[in-house]
């Protein structure tokens, strides 16, 4: 049915097309018009420049008001604040620049149009405009390079603090996981070849640093303090957007990658200021990396310190989950698990309630693994 | 000259009897129309190509901006052209990506790069230099047929079970090296890499007859300094073409033997589908080094020849001179050059060097200089001119006006610090659209409508063209301008839906009239292929110099036969852009004509020059 009424209607525009050309040539032929330069549709042409371009102008300011209601809310990360400032000033410029070569090319367009016994101006040169308009773009791109450039070195040598938190984000095809470092404060080294469907990252059983990682299905951070992201991927690349972060850096497989931020406001803070009480920071990817790239939502919780500490107390960790792992840790490092193993895989003492501490970690252990990143 | 015993050897090569005195002699179907030595016809022929190509890109885009606008939607109706693509009247995710994928290389390599170029510098070289024909006819034919052989193995890979390459037309690995990571990196991606192999070949015979036939071939008296804007931009697009396809393949084939022999260029340290790969100390970010040393100038190989088309068109139809020629020369080999250094703006979120992201930023933004000149110059030689609106003038100024909104984008988008935000957004898809796709594409139509008295010795309905040109014009700000809207609010491109994230699931609205606009725009070609089709056959007879231009292929007959000029070929006198001289008698005066012969209006410099003449 779709099928006829859209081949009937090829059918008639087809008419209607060959109706125009054949009433146009009739019609210029008894107007005698060939021979003429222009006819009236070079006038209408003529107003039509000027006439769209009002129209668009209309739209363009009516729109661009409506649309802010639905733009991102304000950077909800201390560098966003300056990405925006300087976005929305180089936008101011442009498109200046964009309004006024179009006033001046429509404009022409409309008042220079063909008039029979007129003659165009022969001017094929002039030195000082060229000079003028070469300049003027350099100087202004000058600036904005000046800006660009320190708005971008700082983000991407950020100074990094000591209370950093620093959470691991590993992009697969179709979801993001993430591994904190647990209680020792270091993420544990890893190896792709240890993969497998409970061991997500590959973790290295040898690596006493493993041993308290955690793999939440959240993102969780606290305000105000700096989070150090380590991007890897696994299979394919993969792109970590914070889109109210103003954050972007490609997940690649074989070179580690990094993004430092600090967010600004909580999640409740964000939702006062958008209104809605459902609101949710969100994380995506932004390389396509298949069918699934649409869809690898992950969320992410800002929160004030003490209830991120008290998230992070209650976190169990990845190996405490999946006990089976333990019997790959090497024999002389089981010591330092630090929860109770159950009785077949370790006949040793383990000393660990799970509140404390991790128990031995050394000094030496976590500056290697802190190299090996 | 090498310029006069050209006709006589083109000649010979198809004699196959000895009639060496009988120029004109009649060539069989098969010689004059598929097997063509004659640069006119292989023109034709990458015109019609183009115009196939287009014609599919374009249908690919409606169909995804119909999921786009329309989510849900049933488009069970589709099922008898897509077949298994269709599933409960839903498209398949990854068979939205194999048309984006699809629908980008396809505009980019074989509309724009072959369509466009392929036409236009075949068409116009030989007839704007005064030339016979192109250097070698004979490459210049191989040249189409290694892009026709490209161009079916493309099409073929749109009809296989597991569907065409889809992982995007920049085809980063290692999406596009695994079969495990998505279907069209199977069969697919083999016959991407293919077909593009054999593309690039195609465009390195064309760019190399291109570039030694405006060297060696001009008539006499046609210096560079009297070389219409079109044949410049034509030789500095061959040069960006030779010089960075190669790279171009290398990347191919570092990719297939990655794909195929185990080697591990671009792969290191994957798990995929159960399974750890061997692949160990690749890199994935070499692959987007290379493509983009070729990508980035690609954008350029697009749109220069659209620009040298618009400079000629404003200019003929401004009834003036181009203003600014040295500098519009000057600007175009700054952009030639710079090219070639701001590949990395497309990488500024890979973990690159932070130190190299600041050089590519200010080498980014200095070329936004030459590209400002020429607008500059564009809106200049308008100012005080005599407008004539043809068709072909209507869209070059569109031209210029999406150069103008689509450029200024990309002062933004080069600005590293604000292109984290905006990588891969929808505000990236509204500036490549306006300042290449559209601006190209424009060009591309103006070429047409200007030169297809030329081609097939009818014209264009003009009214037809009018309708034509105002729905497009108007329409493509209808779908482009928006997205701008949508990439500031951070939509991911290459996004099959948008309802998974909160923070993507505004703009609904906006996104389905952008539908709606763009399968009207795209509706609107059709106007232009009645016309063009239609006009071929039934057009009004043109006359010698409908547009009353300067360039040498108006000397021509109005259907040039093999060998273009039936006589001697003309001399060159004076540079293409005399238009409206104070003095002359008329508002034009062709190349041709000898300075000795205008004295009214020869300028100061040009009376010693009148003298020499005799
Ligand atoms: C009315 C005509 C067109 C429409 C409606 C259209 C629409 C689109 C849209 C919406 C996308 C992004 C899809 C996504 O990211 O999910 C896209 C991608 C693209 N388009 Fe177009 N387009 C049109 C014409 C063109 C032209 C003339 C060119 C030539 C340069 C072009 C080149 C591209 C490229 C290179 C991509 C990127 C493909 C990729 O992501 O791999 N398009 N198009
Ligand atoms: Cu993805
Ligand atoms: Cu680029």
């Amino acid at each position: 049915m779709t099928g006829l009424i859209l081949g009937v209607s090829a059918v008639l525009i087809l008419i209607i097309l060959f109706l125009i050309f054949r009433v146009q040539s009739l019609v210029s032929v008894l107007k005698g018009t060939y021979n003429k330069r222009v006819s009236l549709s070079n006038k209408v042409n003529a107003i039509l420049f000027p006439i769209s371009f009002t129209m668009g102008m209309i739209l363009l300011f009516w729109y661009s008001d409506k649309a802010s209601e639905f733009y991102l809310p304000e950077s909800a990360s201390f560098h966003g604040v300056h990405t925006d400032s300087l976005f929305w000033i180089t936008t101011y410029i442009v498109t200046a620049a964009f309004i006024i070569t179009h006033i001046l090319l429509f404009w022409f367009a409309y008042k220079y149009q063909y008039k029979e016994g007129n003659q165009a101006t022969f001017f094929p040169d002039n030195h000082k405009l060229e000079l003028v308009w070469t300049v003027i773009p350099a100087i202004l791109l000058t600036i904005l390079v000046v800006f660009g450039y320190k708005n971008w070195s700082a983000i991407t040598n950020p100074v990094l603090q000591k209370d950093r938190v620093e959470i691991e984000v590993m992009g697969k095809q179709f979801a993001w996981q993430v591994r904190y470092a647990g209680k020792d404060g270091v993420i544990g080294k890893y190896n792709y070849k240890l993969i497998d469907n409970s061991n997500e990252f590959g973790m290295d059983m040898a690596d006493v640093n493993n041993f308290d990682d955690f793999t939440p299905r959240e993102i969780h951070i606290p305000k105000g303090r700096q989070i150090f992201l380590k991007i890897r991927a696994r299979d394919v690349l993969h792109s970590v957007f914070l889109p109210h972060f103003r954050v972007k850096m490609d997940a690649v497989p074989g070179m580690p990658t990094s993004f430092a931020f600090t967010p600004k406001y909580t999640t409740a803070e964000m939702a006062a200021i958008t209104g809605n009480p459902t609101f949710k920071y969100e994380l995506a990817c932004t390389e396509i990396c298949g069918r699934g790239h649409y869809a690898m939502r992950f969320i992410v919780v800002v929160e004030e310190e003490e209830d991120y500490k008290k998230w992070f107390a209650e976190q169990k960790s990845w190996l405490e989950t999946n006990p089976d792992y333990v019997n790959k840790i090497p024999e002389n490092l089981r010591q330092y698990v630090p929860f109770a193993i159950a009785p077949k895989a370790s006949a040793e003492k383990s000393s660990s309630d799970s509140s404390a501490v991790t128990p031995v970690s050394t000094d030496s252990l976590k500056k290697e693994a802190m190299a090996s990143y | 000259m090498a310029t006069l015993d050209i006709h006589a050897h083109t000649a010979d090569t198809h004699d196959h009897h000895d009639e060496h005195e009988h120029e004109h002699h009649e060539q069989g179907f098969i010689a004059k129309y598929i097997f063509s030595e004659d640069h006119k016809t292989i023109a034709k022929q990458f015109l019609i190509s183009g115009l196939f190509w287009a014609l599919i890109g374009g249908s690919f885009s409606a169909i995804f901006r119909l999921q786009l606008g329309f989510p849900d939607a049933n488009l069970e109706w589709l099922k008898p052209l897509l077949g298994e693509w269709i599933q409960n009247g839903k498209l398949d995710p990854e068979f939205y990506l194999a048309l984006v994928t699809m629908h980008g290389t396809i505009m980019v390599f074989f509309v724009l790069t072959a369509g466009l170029s392929g036409t236009f510098s075949n068409f116009l070289i030989p007839l704007q230099v005064g030339a016979r024909d192109m250097a070698s006819g004979f490459l210049n034919m191989l040249s189409y047929w290694f892009f026709f052989i490209s161009s079916v193995l493309m099409f073929i890979s749109l009809f296989i079970e597991t569907g065409p390459a889809s992982g995007g037309w920049v085809i980063y690995p290692p999406l596009s090296a695994l079969p495990q990571a998505m279907s069209g990196s199977g069969l697919g991606m083999t016959l991407w890499l293919s077909s593009m192999a054999i593309f690039i070949v195609s465009s390195l015979l064309g760019s190399i007859n291109y570039i030694t036939t405006i060297i060696n071939l001009r008539t006499v008296g046609m210096t560079f300094t009297r070389l219409p804007l079109t044949i410049w931009a034509f030789f500095l697009t061959a040069i960006i073409g030779v010089l960075s396809f190669p790279v171009l393949f290398s990347a191919a084939l570092l990719l297939i033997f990655d794909r195929s022999f185990g080697t591990s260029f671009y792969l290191s340290e994957i798990y995929i589908g159960g399974q750890a790969l061997h692949n160990m100390g690749g890199s994935p970010i070499l692959f987007q080094h290379l493509f983009w040393f070729l990508g980035h100038p690609e954008v350029y190989i697009v749109l220069l020849p659209a620009l040298g088309i618009t400079s000629e068109i404003i200019s003929t139809n401004s009834r003036k001179p181009i203003f600014g020629y040295k500098a519009m020369i000057g600007s175009m080999m700054g952009i030639t050059f710079l090219s070639f250094i701001v590949w990395a703006h497309h990488m500024f979120v890979t973990g690159m060097n932070p130190f190299l992201g600041s050089v590519f930023m200010l080498l980014t933004l200095i070329i936004a200089v030459p590209s400002a000149v020429k607008a500059f110059n564009y809106i200049t030689t308008l100012w005080r001119g005599n407008i004539v609106f043809t068709p072909a003038m209507l869209f070059s100024i569109g031209l210029v006006s999406f150069f103008i909104s689509g450029g200024v984008t990309g002062i933004i988008l080069g600005n590293a610090a604000l292109d984290i935000q905006l990588h891969d957004t929808y505000y990236v898809v509204a500036h490549f659209h306006l300042v290449m796709g559209s601006a190209s594409f424009f060009g591309f139509l103006a070429g047409v409508y200007h030169w297809f008295p030329k081609m097939f010795g009818r014209m264009l309905d003009e009214k037809l063209g009018y309708i034509h040109f105002w729905l497009s014009f108007i329409g493509i700000y209808l779908v482009f301008f928006p997205m701008h809207y949508i990439g500031i609010a951070g939509f991911p491109r290459r996004y099959y839906s948008f309802t998974s994230y909160e923070a993507f699931s505004t703009f609904g609205d906006l996104n389905m009239f952008i539908s709606i606009a763009a399968i009207t725009t795209l509706s609107a070609q059709l106007i232009f292929g009645f016309n063009f089709f239609y006009s071929i056959f039934k057009g009004r007879k043109s006359t010698q110099n409908p547009w009353s231009s300067n360039t040498l292929e108006w000397t021509a007959p109005i259907i040039p036969g093999h060998g273009n000029w039936e006589g001697d070929i003309p001399h060159v006198y004076r540079w293409p852009y005399d238009y409206s001289k104070p003095g002359a008698k008329e508002d034009f005066i062709m190349q041709n004509v000898p300075l000795s012969q205008t004295p009214e209006s020869n300028l100061p410099f040009e009376k010693d020059l009148a003298l020499e003449e005799k």
